[in-house]
């Protein structure tokens, strides 16, 4: 019996390993996610605060600023609903450009100004990140949907 | 003309591999030795047939053919013809004749090198990789044919993206491939077990060369990646947890377990039933991986086309390998019998425990890579689970498994004690102990992980000398007899484990010890960065064959002694019309000093990155290190031994 007393050990103590493994992912996991969110649920106030999360959609045109330093940036992006001016320091990825799709990561601050730490590159000249199309369409069900009440602006 | 041969040939290959994935399992069941023998010559022609395929798409994109869609989509006239035939793979429809190409390739080995292997066997073999070959070929047939004419023709081609030209384009799918497509191999011989009831020592004997060879590939191909990718990118990061990375990675991570679980197989028969289920998953995986990359319901470089009914192909193909090879698994399993027996501390119980860690790792990251698509799909949200989730999660995981890894080779096998391998590794432990504390302060900065870290490599370093040396010790022989008594499987299980050593020195050097900076320069400016001078020189213009360069020109110093020189580039590819950022890097054995251009801000200055790498090419050392480690295994004398025999006994 001594060896099957063994093997009962060896399984328990297997058990408890992945079991510890499995809690450990699971909390890495739970405290790693980062949700995606569109500019009109951001003007809406349906985003967590403090926490990073992403936003998509387009660059407006012009709205490209500079400042002295050469390396913070400020653009406004907008699922043509709302508009979320969003701030940025660091080069921007070769993609970058007015009118074309973006997906930016960061958090919120107090004036609702999008402070990203990090703006994704895109790959291809004609590809829309599927975020930034997810909420082009999103906006546009609901403003199918809802009386149409004219482009809104960010407060 | 050409492009029809290439496309009849593929239906051809698409009859001949339902002759193969048949005949010979069908034969093999019913007791028809006809049948049986059909195997052999199917696989050969289908080879014939899919490289005459492969050589008309190559031919046709040398020659410039833009009548044909996918070359139309991606070549162009000005594209130098290496990446004209590179481009082969650049798209959806080739890089699936590619994968078809390679399974050929490794099914015309295995009809060559199965010569050992019992008639049924073989046939059951070449019989599971030909019903594989049926779905991939069907798939190109019917939904993703690179074939297909573009009328009227185009009058020149849209160009390979820009991002996929560059010489990492012609090694890193390819490579991938093999080694993806190479557990194809493993888990026919799994599947050819189950279906005959005859999972024994031999069966693992036969599987391991050719499981060892695809994660040598699978080694090199990831390997290939991440360098490509630190070069190109223009970030400096090396590994990115992008998720067509953990695709590739997954299969890796199962395919490492499967060759430690196969040892153990083949060494003492324990095992049977793991070893199978680690053969099914290793090639699911890379099915998995297929279905990642190129159905595109995934953000990525790699992900070209956005095809629906493509990636409802694959998936359904999947469900139907996987379903249909665990359903197999679970029918068949109890058949297998047991192996002997062993004790909670002997080198089964460190492998298994090995085995354990490094599968929950590939959960883990699966996790991580399927759950936003999952939501995705059940429209729960869109989410996305970044580079700290698996930052987290992998260290303690792996922390433990390179730990054991030491301990293993040292452990005897059925009963180890516990005593005995304290006291042998007591120095080892010591030591690397030692260094993880004295090390970073001397390097001026300690971090728990930079402590971990090195605590980790070396004592994978000390533990592997202390192994060499009892080994060396206990022959009780004159040293060059000594080393003869090593066998070379030794060897490469040795310097495999030296190579995770010193890639992980490479990992902790560079996370812990890295810096970068983006600065504004105008020419003549200096930038400081971890005591290395970077002066700008300015930019100038370079005309490359399809696109135009603005080249940056920086000068590094050190202590006033100037000894490189970067050329970051910002190009345009003028068809695109897209731009694209080259990295310039210094590279170095112990650092890599390594810049790229942001934008032009006026005024004649730019934005610029600069990072310094230290030991940065350790990490991709280490890989090369493990994958010589896999050669060398193969290159043992009992596999050679058999061949002579088996020669002998033919002739």
């Amino acid at each position: 019996m001594k060896s099957r007393h063994k093997r009962l050990a060896l399984i328990g103590g297997g058990i408890v390993a992945v079991a510890l493994a499995i809690t450990l992912i699971l909390s890495a996991f739970r405290s790693n996610i980062v949700f995606f969110y569109t500019p009109t649920q951001v003007a809406n106030g349906e985003v967590p605060k403090d926490t990073s999360f992403r936003i998509g959609g387009m660059v407006v045109e012009d709205s490209l600023k500079r400042q002295a330093d050469g390396l913070t940036v400020h653009f406004v992006v907008t699922d043509t609903v709302k508009n979320i001016p969003v701030s940025y320091q660091g080069i921007l990825p070769d993609l970058f450009k007015e009118g074309k799709g973006v997906v930016a990561q960061g958090v919120l601050d107090q004036d609702g100004r999008f402070i990203a730490s990090n703006v994704l590159a895109k790959h291809d000249e004609n590809y829309m990140p599927p975020e930034a199309a997810e909420a082009l369409k999103r906006a546009k069900a609901a403003d199918t949907a809802q009386s149409p009440d004219g482009v809104g602006r960010n407060s | 003309m050409i492009p029809e041969i290439g496309h009849f040939s593929l239906v051809l290959a698409l009859l001949v591999a339902i002759v193969q994935g048949v005949f010979p399992i069908a034969g093999a069941a019913l007791g028809k030795p006809a049948w049986i023998a059909l195997a052999k010559p199917s696989a050969r022609l289908q080879f014939v047939l899919v490289a005459l395929a492969i050589f008309c798409l190559a031919y046709t994109f040398a020659v410039k053919d833009y009548s044909v869609l996918y070359v139309a989509s991606n070549s162009n006239s000005r594209l130098p013809l290496h990446y004209r035939v590179a481009a082969l793979w650049g798209g959806h429809e080739g890089s699936l004749l590619l994968w078809v190409f390679i399974l050929n390739i490794w099914t015309l080995a295995v009809s060559f090198f199965s010569k050992q292997l019992p008639q049924l066997t073989q046939a059951r073999i070449l019989g599971v990789m030909g019903l594989i070959s049926i779905g991939f070929l069907l798939f190109m047939l019917t939904v993703s044919n690179p074939f297909e004419r573009l009328i009227p023709a185009a009058l020149d081609g849209r160009d390979l993206n820009p991002l996929l030209q560059d010489p990492g384009m012609v090694f890193h799918p390819p490579m991938l491939y093999m080694g993806y497509v190479g557990f194809s191999v493993a888990f026919a011989f799994a599947i050819a077990a189950l279906l005959g009831g005859e999972l024994d020592a031999a069966w693992a004997r036969w599987s391991r060369p050719w499981t060892t060879l695809a994660w040598i590939f699978l080694t090199v191909g990831i390997m290939a990646g991440s360098n490509w990718a630190y070069y190109e990118l223009g970030w400096g990061g090396w590994w990115f947890w992008d998720a067509v990375e953990n695709a590739s990675f997954m299969p890796w991570l199962v395919g490492t377990a499967l060759i430690h679980s196969l040892a153990v197989t083949e060494k003492r028969g324990s095992f049977k039933a793991w070893t199978v289920l680690l053969a099914i998953t290793a090639f699911s995986l890379s099915l998995l991986g297929t279905f990642l990359v190129r159905s595109g319901v995934l953000t990525s470089v790699h992900a070209f086309a956005t095809d629906p009914e493509r990636g409802l192909f694959i998936l359904a193909f999947l469900v139907i390998v996987i379903g249909g090879s665990l359903g197999l698994f679970a029918w068949r399993a109890t058949s297998v019998g047991k192996g002997g027996s062993f004790s909670a501390l002997s080198r089964e119980s460190l492998l298994l425990s090995n085995n354990v860690l490094l599968v929950v790792a590939a959960a883990s990251v699966m996790l991580g890579t399927l759950y936003p698509l999952f939501l995705d799909t059940l429209n729960l949200g869109k989410i996305s689970v970044g580079p700290p989730y698996f930052d987290t999660v992998f260290a303690p995981l792996m922390a433990p498994a390179v730990f054991l890894m030491g301990i293993g080779p040292l452990a005897r096998w059925k009963k180890a004690e516990l005593p005995e391998l304290v006291v042998r590794l007591r120095w080892a432990f010591a030591v690397s102990l030692a260094t993880a504390i004295c090390l970073p302060l001397l390097l001026g900065r300690w971090t728990p992980m930079v402590g971990l870290g090195l605590f980790l490599a070396f004592w994978v370093f000390a533990a592997s000398v202390q192994t060499l040396w009892l080994r060396l010790k206990l022959a009780g022989l004159p040293l060059t007899g000594r080393l003869r008594s090593l066998t070379r499987s030794w060897w490469g299980m040795w310097l495999a484990h030296v190579g995770i050593g010193v890639f992980i020195l490479g990992v902790t050097i560079v996370k812990g010890f890295e810096t970068e900076t983006a600065v504004r320069m105008h020419p003549g400016d200096v930038a400081h960065l971890s005591g290395y001078d970077f002066v700008f020189d300015g930019v100038s213009e370079v005309q490359g064959p399809n696109y135009t360069a603005t080249q940056g020109n920086l000068r590094v110093s050190r202590n006033q002694r100037e000894f490189a020189s970067l050329h970051p580039q910002k190009r345009l590819y003028t068809v695109q019309n897209m731009p694209m950022t080259e990295a310039g890097i210094a590279a170095g054995l112990w650092s890599d000093k390594y810049a790229s251009l942001g934008e032009a801000l006026g005024d004649g200055s730019w934005s610029v990155r600069i990072y310094y790498k230290p030991m940065v090419n350790w990490i991709w050392g280490g890989c090369l290190l493990m994958a010589a480690g896999g050669a060398l295994a193969l290159s043992d004398r009992r596999y050679r031994i058999k061949r002579k025999q088996e020669a002998a006994a033919t002739a």
